[in-house]
């Protein structure tokens, strides 16, 4: 009896609710800690880049337009969605020489973070905005309003739960995203683009791109139509690159220092502010 | 039989269209009004300013001054030190050995400093309104009734803060972030100081503060209130000077915040500036707000709101209306309107209680202005401009309108920073939006119409910090304000505004 030849996936970009290929056609092996291949995947380019942000910002006001509640409920869909695959996940991420406990463990937290932050979507408006009393006869607030396209720099640790937490905490508030998963082991993160294909997260608002962070982060942290960087434990040298980057458009620029993805300070409505715009709203009271 | 026209309105039409018909004949008079100018009699500068540092005056070493002039008559007021890398440094450290105590001060005395200086400003308030239109060539009415007053203000309302700061940050537990760099413009001198130093010192910093060097007279009458409020010794210092000052106060690695307001290209180069260092920042930058009208707005009320947002203060306003769109069923009917309203606008002495628009701020800006206009001309757009008599003296530039423009027309698309204001016209909404948001800038924005739910429509489409809706350029300190885009990090008033003054733990 022959013994059965599994199927392989292959690792696509996620773009614009697509899976494509890098447009340089150039792959790169991603590889565990012991140094062991696991599969090539796409080493994006700046063409890449360019074709992300495109779809991100096409994709955004339809997103932040929809109603808080439906935002919830769509990113609920998407922490069922991911229950659905647990198995999947936990798997994937021994891949990379992780325990099974500790991918169990990532995976659950991963879960609960898009619970976490689906449950933020109706509520940072009553936080973090307000009914300002001035000194004259006008109706005055103010309420909170995404920044627009944000890109994500993760980091090498918590592949998957990183990736959730760099979607979850952007698109909550009504942006678009484009990340940059863990450059050794993306993997995790590009099977995420499937679960968030199969949530009714509108194409284009979550955008996944694998390859070599020296190679796609100053086209990306440079894009004049990208409005919020977020990196996550990046070198300090790679910090100032972010941080000039961003200053030639004014981009909102967060560095967010995190060891296991479990710190309290990832799951905070704090985290979603750094990408969000206070507007204020004046009106004359009278008859 | 039909009545005889009374007055030379420029309507069409017999029937009235508003409460305003015969106001032209009205502001024909007004034009042969009877100044009324302030007095500045009481009114006595000193030669030299020094720099407030540690709780005294201090000359500059080296230094020979750069004279304050009085835009409206060309006048030297005063002169001003400039700060070298010294004076800075002196005015860091003491605002360094001056955090530790003032954090350790119990908040409810802190903002009892602070409740003081509201109340000293308050008394001494109509000195600084006349000192603010002598120094920066702004109408005495803005400088007296809405400048000044908005300071003490500020002051009071930052004031309660400074013990109530665990309810602004629910969860966290805020902390000061320790000495700030301040560098204010010139368009809102005193104005400015207080929108930077009020929210700081309530959350427990100290602070730098750097006025423009065209303007920094009202910073240093403010330095001898801080004297006579008794706020302790470096929690409050002012170094005088132009832009190496500026820088020295931006690269000094004992500054840990940068709070600046000013043109887009300068905050870059300070966002820039403090990549890799992690010095928080705070940006308030330029703007090109659309004002947007509707063809079911209160035109009359429309008119005069767009005539306050772009003239305010001779427009030297960052979040001024300076692309007006209007519907294209309304238009000819309002430019008529607008236009004759900027005839009556009366242009000339600052501290004349008569006068709409004072003097430009300085010569190098009146010569942008007109830059702007010749190259608004150059690229083929029609210039309309009151035909006010000017003062011959003094830097001055009468009202100007410009039609036959698109958005790739220099005028549409610059920051002018003078009254000069842009018409195009849109026939839906989205096409109104489309234009609004065709700008890299995001600080404001107007809406006017009759119905409500096109302003929360419009509005919410608006890529601006600031909605003004049937109104346009107002302030308070309760309200938050702030740019979208390349118009600026962070916010300035209300709760929103002590954000970039605290570490959250």
């Amino acid at each position: 009896m022959s013994e059965r030849i599994n199927v392989l996936k292959t690792y696509k970009n996620y773009v614009g609710g697509q899976f494509v290929r890098s447009e340089s056609g150039h792959t790169y092996p991603s590889v565990t800690k012991n140094g062991k291949k696991l599969t090539q995947v796409c080493r994006s380019t700046r063409k890449d880049i360019r074709d992300a942000v495109t779809a991100a910002r096409s994709a955004q006001p339809g997103w932040a337009s929809k109603t808080a509640f439906n935002r919830g409920q769509i990113m609920y869909r998407l922490a069922e969605m991911l229950e659905s695959q647990r198995a999947h996940f936990i798997g994937e991420l021994t891949l990379s020489g992780m325990s099974r406990r500790q991918a169990t463990k990532e995976t659950d937290a991963s879960v609960d973070r898009f619970v976490y932050y689906a449950g933020w979507t109706d509520k940072y408006s009553q936080v973090f905005g307000s009914v300002n009393p001035v000194a004259s006869p006008y109706f005055n607030f103010s309420n909170p309003e995404p920044v627009g396209v944000t890109a994500v720099f993760c980091h090498e640790k918590s592949p998957l739960l990183g990736t959730v937490t760099a979607v979850a905490c952007t698109i909550a508030g009504g942006n678009s995203t484009i990340v940059i998963p863990s450059e050794n082991f993306p993997l995790p993160a590009l099977s995420l683009g499937e679960v968030i294909h199969a949530s009714d997260v509108p194409a284009g608002v979550v955008n996944i791109l694998s390859g070599y962070h020296e190679e796609v982060t100053d086209p990306l942290a440079s894009h004049m139509d990208v409005n919020g960087l977020l990196s996550f434990k990046s070198h300090s040298e790679v910090q100032k690159r972010l941080a000039e980057h961003a200053s030639e458009n004014i981009k909102r620029n967060h560095h967010k220092d995190w060891e296991d993805g479990y710190e309290d300070s990832l799951e905070s409505p704090y985290l979603m502010m750094e990408f969000m715009e206070i507007k204020t709203t004046w009106h004359p009271v009278g008859y | 039989m039909k009545p005889m026209r009374k007055d030379n309105s420029p309507e069409d039409s017999d029937k009235p269209s508003s409460p305003n018909r015969g106001f032209a004949e009205i502001t024909a008079r007004f034009k042969n009004y009877a100044p009324a100018p302030e007095s500045t009699a009481s009114i006595q500068l000193k030669e030299h300013y020094g720099h407030y540092i540690n709780g005294q005056m201090v000359a500059s070493e080296h230094d020979h001054g750069i004279d304050s002039i009085n835009p409206a008559t060309e006048e030297v007021l005063a002169k001003i030190a400039v700060g070298g890398e010294k004076e800075v440094d002196m005015a860091v450290q003491a605002a360094k050995k001056a955090g530790k105590s003032w954090r350790a001060l119990p908040a409810r005395e802190r903002g009892k400093v602070l409740y003081r200086l509201a109340r000293m400003i308050q008394e001494r308030s109509r000195e600084l309104a006349i000192v603010e239109s002598m120094d920066g060539g702004k109408p005495i009415r803005e400088s007296r009734d809405v400048d000044v007053p908005l300071v003490a203000a500020w002051f009071f309302y930052y004031a309660g803060w400074a013990d109530k700061l665990a309810y602004a940050f629910p969860g966290r537990t805020p902390e000061p972030v320790g000495v700030c760099g301040q560098i204010i413009p010139w368009n809102f001198p005193l104005l400015m100081l207080a929108w930077k130093i009020a929210p700081a010192l309530a959350a427990g910093n100290t602070v730098v503060l750097k006025p423009a060097e065209t303007t920094s007279l009202t910073a240093m009458i403010f330095s001898e209130i801080c004297q006579d409020a008794e706020v302790p010794p470096g929690v409050i210092n002012i170094i005088t000077g132009a832009a190496d000052t500026g820088k020295a106060l931006i690269h000094h690695p004992d500054v840990k915040k940068i709070a600046f307001t000013g043109s887009t290209a300068v905050g870059k180069w300070i966002q820039k500036a403090v990549a890799g260092t992690g010095k928080k920042y705070s940006l308030e930058l330029g703007g090109k707000g659309a004002n947007i009208i509707f063809e079911d707005a209160a035109l009359d009320q429309a008119v005069e709101g767009v005539i306050n947002a772009i003239f305010f203060n001779q427009g030297h306003v960052c979040c001024a209306g300076a692309r007006l769109l209007v519907q294209e069923s309304i238009q000819d009917q309002f430019l008529k309107k607008l236009q004759y309203r900027m005839q009556s606008l009366i242009v000339g002495d600052p501290l004349d209680k008569n006068t709409d628009i004072g003097a430009i701020n300085s010569a190098s800006q009146k010569s942008r202005i007109e830059g702007y206009i010749q190259t608004g001309l150059r690229e083929g757009a029609t210039l309309y401009q009151s035909h006010q008599s000017l003062p011959s003296k003094g830097y001055y530039c009468s009202p100007a309108l410009f039609t036959n423009v698109s958005q790739s027309h220099t005028v549409v698309q610059e920051e002018i920073f003078g009254p000069v204001l842009t018409v195009q016209t849109f026939r839906t909404p989205t096409e109104a939006l489309e234009k609004a948001n065709n700008t890299p800038y995001g600080l404001s924005g107007g809406v006017w119409t009759d119905k409500g739910s096109k302003i929360f429509k419009a509005g919410s489409e608006i890529r601006a910090g600031v909605l003004w809706s049937n109104t346009f350029n107002k302030f308070d300190p309760a309200s938050p304000f702030g740019g979208y885009k390349e118009s600026g990090v962070g916010r300035e008033g209300g709760l929103h505004g002590l954000y970039p003054y605290v570490n959250l733990k």
